[in-house]
């Protein structure tokens, strides 16, 4: 169906289902509850949930298939960003006009930034990479300030040109809109104690991310998928059978580069501002470590890894000292002190170390990552059932 | 004319005259063996032909065109395929992966961006890479992870691979190493029958000289980076030269 073999058409279902009842499933503890701060059913996480995970499933085209590790998708990502809310300011506040916009500007870039530094591969290539996106970055903050807005970056303002749209009243705040539907506006659902938020932008990115999910399947599957995985395995070998293989990476290059300012184009959609920071080489690593995470070369690791970083990002930095007291006011006093201090480094702030030991943890036990760790909890699970059915490592079907 | 003309080629790294002086003519349809000592510059020579390394003098003519300077990918594209002495397969592929990338690079050696349609769909592909496995006689191995392999398997995959490219002259180092008595007989067979079925030019570097004798027309016999002997294989045997050359190889 659609192009794609029984076990492919399944996961994207899998995933059409998840992103369209994401408001229920994030949001599974009542309002008011203790536990209501795990929830993650608001539109702003939400939205940053889809739209990093259209980054990471355009990154695992590149670094996945072809193994070449880009350290500066975030350039990627911040022109789209840019590209996007110019187009809302001289345009019209219809995000669709910025949507294409950022995936094209990006695409452009990234050729450019592919072409130089694919001449080189391992760690050079990296590195040209992460230069190229440290460059853009400083080029934000300094002399293309007349373009980027430089520290306090882009806003739409109602004095915008907006050559689309009516003017807007004086002291209105311009809101992004689908054809009339405002990003930011939400439908609530309340039932019994639970409040669950349907929010327009959410929606939106999520289809963008359905998309893009499918158009990567079959980007997997193709004969160009084949040779960016032989690139990966043996590039001197594909040399000596006929094909040069830079092409392939530039094309990969370019793919994941207009994935990324997709999420760019998105991110600007949902909050109508851009800056540099995007492209500040953290921004870079993150879409490293969700696509390693997940499990890179996989078609669903790289959006879980997203979903994992973005949904413990929230929470984990939204956890303060007197949340932990309380979790702790069972015991003792001294023992409480004891475990609050223990605890205290890896909330609010100290995200970062938290996700630090995660990453180091899964890369040591879990070299594939979540997607490794599920399948052998699903091997685990087969073997007890079914004692006799062989290793049979899946490999893609013949056509039979 | 042969297909293949190899002139005054010398190679060196550092002070290591690798080749010297060394001239080869092999004629288009036949199975032209190299043979020789370790070391004596066999796998060398092949690298001077695939694009891998440039002699430092001389001239390689394939099809009357020099293939010094050209890309490794152009090279192939002209129909020059090679089976390395250490097995160059996509490890981390399987068996059938292997094949089939073979089987799309012969067709699109260009680039072409066939990223919307799956493998699965090409049937001609597939059943040209099929076809290709049950000729070596591994088919039942085609979903196996190609690292997993035996060397011999490996080599045959190697083998595979090269010959689904449909090439004009196929270079192969040392194709039955590592392979069991019956393997190796089923190469020379599956070979044979190529050769006379495709017409397929060969240069084959073996050390094993049943596989030699079996297929060669003709024998060259490199030492110590130059060609001592090049003769018919009846007259290779009894030729002091060359007994001198291995006897000397040995100590
Ligand atoms: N890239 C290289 N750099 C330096 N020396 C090399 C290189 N390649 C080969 N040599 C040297 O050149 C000589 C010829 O090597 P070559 O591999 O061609 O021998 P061979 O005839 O294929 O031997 P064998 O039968 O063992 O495969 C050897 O002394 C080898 O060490
Ligand atoms: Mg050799």
């Amino acid at each position: 169906m659609l192009g794609l073999n029984k076990k492919d058409f399944g996961l994207l279902t899998i995933v059409i289902i998840l992103t369209v009842f994401a408001p229920f499933i994030l949001n599974p503890f009542p309002e008011g509850s203790a536990l209501a701060q795990f929830n993650a059913g608001y539109p702003d996480l939400m939205q940053r949930l889809v739209i990093f995970g259209i980054f990471a499933i355009g990154f695992n085209i590149l670094f996945g298939l072809t193994g070449y590790l880009s350290f500066g998708h975030a350039a990627f990502l911040g022109a789209g960003s840019y590209a996007g809310i110019w187009m809302i300011k001289l345009l019209t506040l219809n995000i669709i006009p910025a949507i294409i916009a950022s995936v094209i500007v990006a695409g452009l870039f990234s050729l450019i930034v592919g072409w130089i530094s694919l001449r080189r591969s391992g760690i050079y290539f990296s590195i040209l990479t992460l230069a190229f996106a440290q460059m853009s970055y400083s080029l934000a903050y300094s002399v293309l300030t007349p373009i980027t807005g430089g520290e306090t970056g882009l806003q739409p303002k109602v004095s915008d040109p907006r050559i689309f749209d009516a003017a807007l009243a004086e002291g209105t705040t311009p809101r992004a809109n689908f054809f009339g539907m405002f990003m930011n506006d939400s439908y609530e659902l309340s039932l019994a104690g639970w409040v669950f938020t349907f929010n327009v932008g959410y929606y939106i990115a999520a289809i963008f991310m359905v998309i893009a999910f499918y158009i990567s399947i079959r980007i997997f599957r193709s004969p160009f998928g084949l040779m960016l995985r032989a690139v990966k395995s043996n590039q001197q070998r594909l040399n000596y059978t006929g094909i040069q293989s830079k092409p392939y990476t530039l094309a990969a290059f370019v793919i994941s580069g207009m994935y990324a300012g997709l999420a760019g184009g998105l991110l600007v959609a949902m909050d109508t501002q851009a800056g540099a920071e995007r492209m500040f080489w953290t921004a870079s690593g993150e879409v490293v470590l969700m696509t390693i995470l997940g499990g890179s070369g996989t078609l669903i690791g790289p959006v879980l890894g997203a979903g994992f970083i973005k949904y413990f990002e929230n929470i984990v930095s939204k956890i303060n000292e007197s949340i932990l007291q309380a979790w702790f006011s069972f015991m003792p006093e001294a023992l409480q002190e004891f475990f609050v201090a223990i605890f205290y480094p890896f909330i609010g702030k100290g995200w970062h170390l938290t996700l630090g030991l995660i990453f180091m943890l899964v890369v040591i036990f879990l070299p594939g990552g979540l997607m490794e760790g599920g399948k052998r909890i699903s091997d685990l699970f087969r073997r007890k059932s079914k004692t006799d059915s062989g290793s049979g490592k899946v490999a893609p079907e013949a056509a039979e | 004319m042969g297909i293949l003309e190899v002139k005054g080629v010398n190679k060196s790294f550092g002070g290591l005259r690798a080749l010297s002086d060394v001239n080869l003519n092999v004629e288009e349809g036949t199975v032209h063996a190299i043979i020789g000592p370790n070391g004596a510059g066999k796998s060398t020579l092949l690298n001077c032909f695939i694009g891998k390394l440039i002699p430092d003098s001389g001239t390689v003519l394939f099809d009357n065109q020099s293939l010094l300077g050209i890309q490794p990918h152009e090279i192939n594209q002209l129909g020059v395929s090679r089976v390395f002495q250490t097995p160059e397969i996509f490890s981390d592929l399987t068996v059938f992966e292997n094949v089939i990338i073979a089987c799309f690079a012969k067709r699109d050696g260009a680039f072409e961006l066939n990223a919307i349609v799956s493998v699965a769909s090409q049937k001609d592909m597939h059943e040209k890479a099929k076809q290709m496995l049950i000729d070596v006689n591994m088919i039942d191995k085609r979903n196996e992870i190609a690292s997993s392999l035996s060397r011999g398997d490996k080599r045959r995959l190697e083998m595979a691979m090269c010959l689904a490219q449909d090439p004009k002259l196929l270079l192969l180092d040392e194709p039955t190493a590592g392979m069991a008595r019956a393997d190796t007989n089923n190469t020379i067979d599956l070979l044979k029958e190529i050769q006379a079925a495709r017409g397929i030019t060969m240069a084959i570097i073996e050390h094993d000289m049943h596989v030699v004798f079996s297929l060669a027309e003709k024998i060259s016999v490199l030492a110590q980076g130059t060609v001592i002997v090049e003769d018919k294989p009846e007259n290779i045997k009894g030729n002091p030269k060359v007994q001198e050359a291995y006897l000397g190889g040995a100590h």
